[in-house]
């Protein structure tokens, strides 16, 4: 038995992924970055590695709409693998990546049978546990991690074998928005197959999914495992890229960063995640350049009217205002 | 070993003071309040202020730290918390009060400065009292246990035996069908929430002493209030107190006996109960 129109489906999937004008123009801006904005390529490498870090929260908030208080805990996990393998010998950077993301991505698929239960409070309590714990093993755990000094002494080598990281974050600028960019070619894929949209209707409405017989449990541990190793290659790579691991990549405030920067820029739809990073480490720099103490204040008044008034973050603002001039989306 | 143990209970009573009113918040409204510490530091704030600049009697500021925390409890209240009752998901909840604490972090820091802030204590509350031969305890240790214990009774009191206390019971029970009785389920929670606001002040006050005061005080604390309502379930005045106690000599004990590992213990028993018995261990079922 095939339901309503199976080729039609197929079709109207296949519609929907497919690349916009506008995204071609979003992909150039980094590009253009790099000639603009010469001398703040390390500030842009941090957007790229915040911007992914994002996008990884994106995959379980957004799209299975799995609350986390916790996700610094898999940043930081692969931030301390990656400059972990630096520091004591093994600096090629690639295969570091892909060691961060399979200790941060094992570690996700172990705990996501703690968050499987219990309502959105107990799974906001759990990861918020869970990161503590995280972060307080690495702070005690001095001799290996540094402890509250941060990790030292990671020698990274070059990229491929021939681009030599330096001073001015060129080389760490290109290969953070290029380790971007591909994983999010293939968050734009996953989101977009089957298992994107089973993850959507589990957000929707998880009981139905279990009444129409889907594997919603290994879905979701699915998800949990992927995001986790998307955050731990974006920790990977800020551990690459200045060379250093500080115990701030594993505390709270990460998560919480993560989570407002999603917010901003507005869930499930990737884009969001990049403009949220992108907001708010503009937002930081320029606020924290001019007082640099209370910059929170307005990080927090921000997130007041965001909740009051924009839940929606950017993009939400920008949907409003374009069924307001009468463009709706088709 | 007498000293530990007293030390813990010292700090669990504190801590129950400290946060019985978000097991409210979050047993009545279902409310995730992440800025609950906010008002405990206002209640701090206060004290320090008036002991240390203008030399008020340390036991007419706990009122008045309390009074602070609890008018702030009712204009937070009321202008914003409320809009967030209906239609907004926890994850919104936690933006907004996480903003709320970003904003009163930032805040304290612009006026009172970033340092730690030292409270002069009146010479009663100084130095060790003899309780029996051999056993020694610090005076200030005692008065604690004593005002908390007896905020704690009184509490218990109003929750069992009066009108309002049996309300905001139906409330927490089962906030539907208390609105069907005719119980003013709103007004009740927004009293409540001022007067828990007022009792983190009060705990605010009193534990700037042992805790220290300074800006980053709401996020520092703001876990050990999470464990005590998740480990001691909402609707009563027995769970979070037996929680926060057993929470206090835990932690006690293990910064005496296991300093290495710092706060993981509670970390990781905190992530048990949640999974083991996500109503808590002492509470009673939510109702949702």
């Amino acid at each position: 038995m095939q339901p309503l129109g199976y080729q039609t489906l197929r079709e109207h999937m296949r519609a929907r992924s497919a690349w916009k004008p506008a995204e071609y123009l979003i992909w150039l801006i980094p590009i253009a970055a790099w000639f603009v904005l010469p001398t703040h390529l390390s500030l842009l490498s941090q957007i790229a590695i915040m911007g992914l870090f994002a996008l990884s929260l994106d995959l379980l908030l957004g799209y299975a709409g799995i609350v986390s208080l916790g996700h610094g805990a898999f940043f930081g996990l692969g931030a301390y693998v990656a400059g972990l393998l630096g520091k004591y010998g093994w600096g090629e950077p690639l295969s570091g990546l892909a060691a961060a993301a399979l200790v941060a991505g094992a570690f996700g698929y172990v705990s996501s049978f703690l968050v499987l239960r219990g309502t959105d409070l107990t799974r906001l309590m759990v990861t918020l546990g869970i990161a503590l714990m995280l972060s307080e093993v690495a702070n005690k755990m001095h001799w290996l991690t540094g402890g509250a000094d941060g990790l030292q002494g990671v020698a990274i080598w070059p990229v491929l074998g021939l681009w030599r990281f330096d001073l001015y974050g060129r080389v760490g600028y290109a290969y953070a928005v290029a380790v971007l960019f591909v994983l999010f070619l293939l968050a734009r894929r996953i989101v977009h197959s089957p298992f994107g949209q089973s993850l959507r209707a589990i957000k929707q409405n998880e009981r139905r999914m279990h009444a129409l017989g889907a594997p919603v449990m290994r879905r979701i541990v699915a998800v949990c495992t992927l995001s986790a190793a998307y955050a731990g290659v974006a920790g990977a790579l800020l551990a690459q890229t200045t060379q250093f691991v500080s115990l701030e990549s594993i505390g709270f405030g990460k998560s919480a960063d993560v989570l407002i920067m999603l917010v901003l820029g507005g869930t499930g739809r990737l884009y969001g995640a990049l403009l949220g990073a992108l907001a708010f480490m503009a937002m930081r720099h320029v606020l924290s350049g001019m007082t640099p103490q209370y910059w929170e204040f307005w990080l927090g008044a921000m997130l007041v009217l965001l909740v009051m008034f924009a839940r929606g973050g950017i993009f939400g603002l920008i949907d409003v205002l374009r069924a307001r001039l009468g463009w709706a989306r088709a | 070993m007498v000293t530990v143990l007293f030390d813990g209970i010292a700090w669990g009573t504190l801590l129950f003071v400290l946060a019985v009113g978000l097991s409210v918040t979050l047993g009545l409204m279902n409310f995730v309040n992440l800025a609950h510490g906010a008002f405990a530091m206002l209640g701090g704030y206060v004290t320090v202020v008036m002991l240390n600049r203008f030399g008020v009697p340390f036991l007419l500021c706990l009122p008045a730290a309390a009074l602070a925390a609890g008018a702030a409890g009712v204009i937070l209240e009321r202008t914003l918390y409320r809009r967030l009752y209906e239609g907004a998901s926890h994850l919104d909840q936690v933006l907004f009060s996480i903003g709320l604490v970003f904003m009163a972090m930032a805040l304290a820091d612009f006026i009172m400065g970033s340092q730690q802030q030292i409270v002069h204590m009146p010479a009663f509350l100084r130095g060790q009292v003899r309780l029996m031969p051999g056993v020694e305890v610090g005076a200030y240790r005692l008065f604690l246990i004593a005002s908390c214990g007896a905020t704690a009774l009184v509490l218990h009191f109003a929750l069992v035996r009066t009108r309002f206390g049996s309300r905001l019971r139906a409330g927490v029970d089962n906030a539907r069908t208390a609105r069907g009785l005719g119980i003013d389920v709103e007004r009740v929670f927004a009293l409540t929430f001022a007067a828990g606001s007022a009792l983190a002040g009060l705990g605010g006050a009193l534990g700037v002493e042992i805790l220290g005061l300074d800006p980053t005080f709401p996020v520092k604390y703001m876990v050990f209030f999470l464990i005590v309502v998740a480990v001691g379930g909402s609707g009563t005045v027995t769970g979070p107190l037996l929680a926060s106690l057993v929470l206090g000599v835990c932690d006690a004990a293990g910064k005496y006996y296991l300093p290495q590992t710092g706060a993981f213990i509670i970390y990781a028993v905190m992530v048990a109960v949640l999974i083991l018995k996500p109503q808590g261990l002492f509470g009673r079922a939510a109702a949702r």
